[in-house]
């Protein structure tokens, strides 16, 4: 069958599954590292802490659920990208509102 | 999709639709929206972080050497569903059914943890109803562990599927299916180890 020819296509190898498996693990202890011997001021911190995190999320969607695989339109893209935009403005909106009520208060 | 359905006959006779692409991009669709909704738990946590009504606060509470473990556990288990899946594309049963059920008991060592840890909190005084630090705390932790929960009853009857009938369209469509699901959970879970136990204890 022509689509089974083609998944199989669609899903990576084992190298690419353990070289996602060792940067996740590396991105994971780079963290842990830098918060439990207080290594930075806060904002450094933060900084380091997010990028690990945002970098663990491209490296599993690049290496573990095969972003880039999709045969012609990229519909899942799109979706994907709508999805981080509606998370973005979520998430920032609410700290950037609450941030600002000092009048309610 | 109404386009894609109209294109269908058409499509047909090139031989491109594939009924089992279709079904993904729907699950796709999917967890599109529950990233919405975890995008929502998220910002409500940031928002009421320091609402902690004089109560304790997660840094009391917190015990990250238990965390650091649970992350490992369900990062080795996205590992070993991407193992699975490269087994079911080598059109080894025995092999995909094996990394299924290792899937499975990393979720289900993962799942232990975080309900004593959620046992180890109500006992510490810190239950959803503490503050609105803790109720945003539980939710958000709480609603990604019942999505690890549906995944390991999901799975299990997958592997049960998969005994029974063997690697099908179906089969391999719903195990391609309940891998990505696996791994977007791995996901948010890196987040939720990154914005409420990192930085709370940092």
């Amino acid at each position: 069958m022509a689509s089974q020819h083609h998944e199989e296509h669609a899903h990576g190898s084992l190298k690419q599954y353990v070289l996602g498996f060792v940067l996740s693990i590396i991105l994971t202890i780079i963290p842990l590292v830098v918060v439990l011997n207080d290594m930075f001021n806060t904002t450094t911190t933060m900084v380091v802490l997010l990028a690990s995190a945002v970098a663990q999320l491209l490296v599993q969607l690049f290496f573990f659920m095969h972003i880039r695989d999709e045969k012609g339109p990229k519909y899942n893209m799109v979706a994907l990208v709508f999805a981080g935009l509606m998370l973005l403005t979520i998430v920032i909106g609410s700290i950037f509102v609450m941030a600002n009520n000092v009048l309610i208060q | 999709m109404s386009q894609a359905v109209s294109h269908d006959h058409e499509h047909h006779d090139h031989g491109h639709i594939d009924q089992n692409k279709l079904k993904q991009f729907g699950f796709w669709l999917f967890m599109m929206t529950d990233v919405i909704l975890f995008a929502s738990l998220f910002a409500t946590f940031i928002v009421l972080r320091d609402n902690t009504s004089a109560g304790p606060i997660g840094a009391d509470l917190i015990e990250i050497n238990g965390i650091i473990v649970s992350t490992f556990i369900l990062l080795t288990s996205s590992f070993t569903s991407g193992l699975a899946l490269l087994e079911m594309n080598k059109g080894n049963k025995k092999g995909l059914i094996f990394w299924l059920v290792v899937t499975v008991a990393l979720g289900l060592g993962f799942l232990g943890l975080e309900i004593s840890e959620f046992i180890h909190l109500v006992h510490e005084g810190a239950a959803i109803h503490t503050s609105a630090y803790w109720s945003a705390f539980f939710t958000l932790v709480g609603t990604h562990g019942l999505h690890v929960t549906v995944g390991i009853v999901w799975i299990i009857g997958i592997c049960l599927q998969l005994a029974k009938r063997g690697i099908t369209p179906d089969t391999r469509r719903r195990v391609n299916i309940t891998s990505l699901y696996w791994h977007f959970l791995d996901v948010v879970w890196i987040f939720v180890f990154t914005i409420v136990y990192l930085m709370e204890v940092m």
